[in-house]
């Protein structure tokens, strides 16, 4: 992700969000665990469904990660994305293969917040949906809110690295699986 | 199980719903033993905040048994607790500066949107207080599920009745902040608007705090009466000019500082209240904030503004000139009731606080919406509602 911006801040905050030909979303967020901690708890995808409601299943495929992702009107999308980079306690890099029904790259980095506050984990994604039918759902599914989802599961990550657990305002199991 | 439930603008009834369950490994189930009607939630009988849904259950003021444990409660089945109206996990960022109204990790995700876009950060949680905090069943009922039960509830020792420590809850600890945001010094005057609950606490809570002097605005005279045990002066706005009173009785200089225990809802036939209330009429999340104007432009140069009042949106004709050409300190906040237990239970067992004055009634759950209207329609008498399920 090539950064031209005039400023410090960073590429997905500023007005012209467009990585080349691509939309860009993400957050950074605060989680007050160390930073060994929370880089192993982003470093296996297979666990993302746990946390993550937009994902409904990942697979690992020898080198590969082939993700359920749910798009509206009850429809899935595939997702085949292979690890471009992995530093240990530093950035975890992905972009999607061939296969992929969307062209997607996107980049997780921690940073070891200063004053004991923990580690700042910053994902910034990258997308384009391809044409076709498929392309129509995939770009009401992103283009709709995805950048409200991946705040979302960086929050419902965080929820999970701090309290051991995410947070439902539901008082019984129906009213929790509805929701 | 039973429990009163919003149906919409002044309509509670006590329906019936399942019984709560263990969702999440910190997570405690009580069995209700008491809960009290809050003033804020009388803001939601009115409608004035945004973001109940039919069949949503109220309360947040409340105390129970254990009876059911997730793996990580560090609670025990047959205790006592009193639980927090703020939801906190006890591990965030805010948590750990014991910021506990602002917790990060107690709203669920997409609940916090609303707030994120309101106040520009998703707020905490809270119980029976609207989908903007959570949607999280409250108390007035006959179980509950407590999250995060390790970090909140305060186990209470058997030889304390309900009575003498249910408003650990909200109340007693909303006055103690809001006390405690004023800054209080050795000479002070300290204006309290509003003789409510959290009113009259913060009162209570000024005199121990050293206050000189303490005044308290209100027209239910009843409501004065009770303040005046602690020591309190009182105005009432109906019959006197509130400023030029403040302005006699403190030599001139006006109050040290101010607290506004009104919020969102304040009373008073004057031009900008009128004018607010046409507003909340047609758009709830408008604000009628005449007392907070009134203590703004009543407070000393230099002096300090303590909000415990509920706000919940915007609020206009804000006398911005007085906050910057006096030089006021603002505080506000949802109260960071865990904070608070701890220090106050002590103080309550040593018989300097007592909180058991205030209750007015005492009613059954299935009476709880009587006690509703009661409460909102007769506010000189009904001071305090007690629900037994």
């Amino acid at each position: 992700m090539s950064d031209t911006s005039v400023d410090d801040a960073p590429k997905r905050a500023s007005k012209d969000d467009k990585d080349g030909d691509l939309a860009v979303v993400g957050r950074s967020v605060l989680v007050g665990k160390p930073i060994a901690e929370v880089y192993e708890g982003w470093r296996d995808p297979t666990r993302f469904p746990g946390f993550m409601k937009a994902v409904e299943a990942v697979e690992k495929r020898g080198e590969d990660y082939h993700w359920t992702v749910r798009a509206p009107l009850a429809q899935t999308v595939t997702l085949v994305t292979k690890i471009t980079e992995d530093v240990p306690h530093k950035t975890i890099a992905w972009e999607s293969t061939e296969d992929s029904q969307i062209k997607t790259r996107g980049r997780v980095t921690f940073e070891t917040a200063p004053a004991d506050r923990g580690t700042v984990v910053t994902a910034d994604i990258s997308y384009a949906p391809p044409g076709g039918d498929v392309g129509r759902i995939v770009a009401k599914l992103f283009a709709a809110e995805p950048n409200i989802q991946a705040r979302h599961e960086l929050k419902r990550f965080k929820m999970l690295m701090e309290t051991g657990e995410i947070a439902t305002g539901s008082f019984h199991s129906k009213q929790n699986e509805e929701n | 199980m039973r429990a009163l439930t919003w149906h919409g603008n002044n309509d509670v009834r006590v329906d019936t719903h399942p019984d709560p369950e263990i969702l999440n490994p910190r997570d405690a189930i009580l069995k209700v033993t008491s809960t009290a009607i809050c003033g804020s939630d009388l803001h939601l009988y009115d409608g004035v905040i945004p973001g109940l849904i039919s069949g949503d259950i109220l309360g947040h003021e409340f105390m129970g048994e254990v009876v059911e444990v997730g793996p990580k409660s560090t609670l025990k089945k047959g205790q006592r607790v009193v639980v927090p109206f703020t939801i906190s996990c006890g591990g965030c960022f805010h948590c750990k500066k014991g910021q506990f109204s602002a917790c990060d990790n107690s709203n669920p995700a997409e609940k916090q949107d609303a707030s994120e876009k309101l106040y520009g950060h998703g707020m905490g949680a809270a119980f029976g207080y609207t989908h903007l905090t959570g949607g999280y069943a409250g108390g007035q009922a006959e179980y509950v599920r407590v999250p995060f039960s390790d970090v909140g509830p305060i186990v209470i020792p058997d030889e304390l009745g309900d009575e003498d420590v249910l408003f650990l809850s909200d109340i007693l600890p909303t006055g103690w902040m809001a006390a405690e945001n004023a800054e209080i010094e050795p000479g002070d005057t300290v204006a309290v608007w509003g003789a409510g609950p959290v009113g009259l606490f913060a009162v209570q809570s000024a005199v121990i705090m050293g206050a000189a002097q303490v005044i308290v605005i209100d027209h239910h005279e009843h409501r004065l009466e009770l303040a005046k045990q602690f020591g309190a002066k009182t105005i009432n706005f109906e019959k006197t000019h509130v400023r030029e009173a403040l302005m006699e009785m403190t030599a001139g200089i006006g109050p040290d500082a101010v607290i506004d225990a009104v919020g969102m809802e304040a009373h008073g036939f004057v031009v900008d209240n009128v004018l607010d209330l046409v507003k909340q009429k047609i758009a709830p999340g408008a604000d009628r904030g005449h007392a907070l104007r009134q203590a703004l432009l009543a407070c000393r140069k230099g002096g300090r503004v303590s909000v415990p009042g509920v706000y919940g949106g915007m609020l206009d004709k804000w006398p911005l000139g007085a906050m910057m050409e006096k030089g006021l300190t603002i505080k506000g906040g949802q109260t960071h009731v865990q904070r608070y237990t701890g220090d106050l239970l002590r103080r309550i067992m040593e018989k300097e606080i007592d909180t058991t004055f205030l209750i007015s009634h005492r009613l059954s759950l299935e009476e709880a919406p009587m006690g509703y209207k009661n409460f909102h329609d007769k506010q000189n008498e009904w001071t305090k509602v007690v629900l037994r399920p």
